[in-house]
């Protein structure tokens, strides 16, 4: 064997973080064995991520992306900047979660290693350079996520939940795998980069059947995403799953579905942006009317936040129609501070769930600040956030994007977003009057705990932060996308 | 020899026979069966692209579509499990819990 084929031990290097994680989950099923206290096992994943988060940091820097297993594992700047987005989902769901599923009693360690594997799924995901490896990632998040979804099986509508999210996910992963074998069949090769090459070699950029595996390719990932029109499954398994693994899941997979797409749009089908941007607009347009719209009839406050966060991701999907780099640097920055705000706001949920009370109405809002001031102007906080009110760091995210989709000239599509930014406003607002105007009915309990307090700490320092002094993120992330 | 194309329509048939028994039957095990149909048209397609170009690619992914599609069948039939232990039923129409 030359040296061109075999593997050193160097060349996984840009795989450091990732096998981190990956032990760090493995470590903790061992630990769940011997240690009784779940709190341990909780504290040794978020160990286990810092871990991963400093190897991140360590490789990052250098101004070349590193490639790693024949060119099918790319180490880059965006890959780096979605991970930071994915670890800090997994440390705060972690946080949220550690009191919570002792109340759902089920508090077991396999429920931080399913979360660990999902977000290791997730990394490799975004650093996939080659089809093969996408889709691989892509198993494994989803797969970890259908248990978690199901994770409470005592409970009839978590086992709903995982049930629908099941067959909806593996349906939709069947179409992306069907795009990959037609995309294939016409060019040769899976490596994401030379797919762009061979379009051009070939010169197949207008055939029709590389039109439907890229068309099939989106539909797999609007599906992740929870694109509209095929966003049905996201509210009933927002609604049934335990609500950490609701946070954990509106924010992980939609990131990881927007860095594939990022990449596989911009790298491999970079030629047919026209086609690709004629699919999308409809898209965003449907996604934005359909989650302000309906989320405004909602009484469940999960299924509420359900669609919103589709209507978020058709506001995040404008950055990729913008079709520049920039763009995709206006989504990434939006999914960083979404992850704050959203996470805080079903943080808000997790603590209202007592032994015996969901506390998953709307109506259970009702009169909030007169018995829990602190709780109901975080509450406050992160709704405004979510309405992109400034100054809280939704109104820098949603800025950001709606400029870079007006600097490639969809002024249009900037109006629509504004109009339905504002009918979102309504449900938004609707909670923080509950909560503000209206009596207390029954008598609230709030549960809490010392890492739900550092997690609603962190959120909501990072959204007041980010909304007066967004230049920090926008640096960080323009350094890591733009070079 | 058969030709490359005859390889592509039978994938092509396949995998709708597949979409279509997911979308009209309400039978989950059904569903189940479709799904896995379409994931063998895609395996089918794959090692007749990988023949024709002579290029491994495709057949190191349809061995990788093999093992993820176990994973998720018995991922997918414990879920199945847990849910009719709660609610014994296997028809779509009936599951109908969450809504609105």
């Amino acid at each position: 064997m030359d040296a061109g084929t075999t593997l050193t031990i160097m060349d996984i290097r840009p795989f450091v973080p990732e096998l981190t994680l990956l032990c760090a989950g493995l470590i903790l099923i061992l630990l769940d064995l011997i240690v009784k206290r779940k709190e341990i096992v909780a504290a040794v994943g978020v160990a286990g991520t810092i871990a991963a988060l400093y190897a991140t940091y360590k490789l990052f820097g250098y101004a070349q992306p590193q490639y790693a297993f024949f060119d099918m594992f790319v180490l880059d700047g965006y890959s780096s900047f979605f991970k930071l987005i994915f670890y800090l989902n997994l440390i705060l769901t972690i946080c949220i979660s550690v009191k919570f599923m002792e109340i759902e009693k089920a508090s077991c360690g396999e429920y931080y290693s399913l979360l660990i594997f999902a977000t290791s799924g997730m990394m490799i995901m975004a650093s996939a350079a080659d089809l093969i490896v996408l889709y691989l990632g892509l198993e494994l998040m989803a797969l970890s996520t259908y248990i978690l979804a199901g994770l409470t099986r005592k409970r009839h509508r978590s086992n709903e939940a995982a049930l629908k999210y099941f067959f909806l996910g593996a349906f939709s992963s069947g179409f992306l795998l069907y795009g990959i074998s037609l995309t294939f069949g016409l060019t040769g090769t899976t490596n994401i980069r030379d797919i762009a090459h061979a379009i051009y070699a070939l010169n197949v950029m207008d055939s029709p059947i590389l039109y439907l595996g890229m068309i099939f390719i989106v539909v797999a990932f609007g599906f992740k995403i929870a694109l509209a029109p095929f966003h049905m499954w996201a509210p009933d398994v927002y609604e049934g799953a335990p609500t950490s693994i609701t946070a954990f899941m509106s924010v992980g997979p939609k990131a990881a579905g927007f860095a594939v797409l990022g990449r596989v749009l911009f790298d491999a089908f970079g030629g047919m942006q026209v086609q690709w941007t004629s699919v999308l607009i409809p898209m965003a347009v449907l996604t934005m009317a359909l989650g302000s719209i309906i989320a405004l009839s909602q009484t469940n406050i999960k299924r509420m936040l359900a669609y919103s966060s589709i209507a978020h991701a058709g506001y995040m999907l404008l950055g990729v129609i913008a079709g520049t780099p920039e763009g995709l640097t206006s989504t990434a920055n939006y999914l960083m501070i979404y992850t704050f705000m959203n996470i805080g706001a079903f943080a808000i949920v997790i603590m209202l769930r007592r032994e015996g009370f969901r506390g998953e109405n709307i109506e259970d809002f009702k009169g909030l600040s007169k018995s829990h001031p602190l709780a109901a102007a975080l509450m406050l906080i992160f709704m405004f956030s979510l309405t992109g009110i400034p100054p809280t760091a939704g109104f820098v995210g949603k800025f950001y994007v709606f400029m870079e989709l007006i600097n490639s000239g969809y002024t249009y599509l900037a109006v629509i977003a504004v109009v339905f930014s504002a009918i979102s406003a309504f449900f938004y607002l609707r909670i923080v009057m509950y909560m503000y105007m209206k009596d207390p009915g029954e008598e609230i309990v709030i549960t809490t705990s010392p890492s739900m307090s550092i997690a609603l700490a962190i959120t909501c320092v990072m959204v007041l932060i980010l909304g007066v002094f967004p230049s920090f993120l926008l640096n960080l992330v323009r350094y890591s996308i733009l070079g | 020899m058969v030709p490359l194309s005859w390889y592509i329509m039978l994938s092509a048939v396949m995998f709708s026979i597949g979409v279509f028994g997911f979308l009209a039957r309400r039978n989950l095990i059904i569903m189940f069966i479709s799904l896995e149909l379409m994931l063998n048209s895609v395996n089918v397609s794959l090692v007749a692209f990988s023949h024709y170009l002579q290029s491994m690619n495709g057949q190191i992914l349809v061995f990788f579509v093999i093992t993820v599609a176990a994973a998720e069948a018995a991922i997918g039939l414990a879920i199945l499990i847990a849910y009719y232990k709660n609610n014994p039923t296997i028809k779509v129409d009936e599951i109908n819990l969450l809504k609105g």
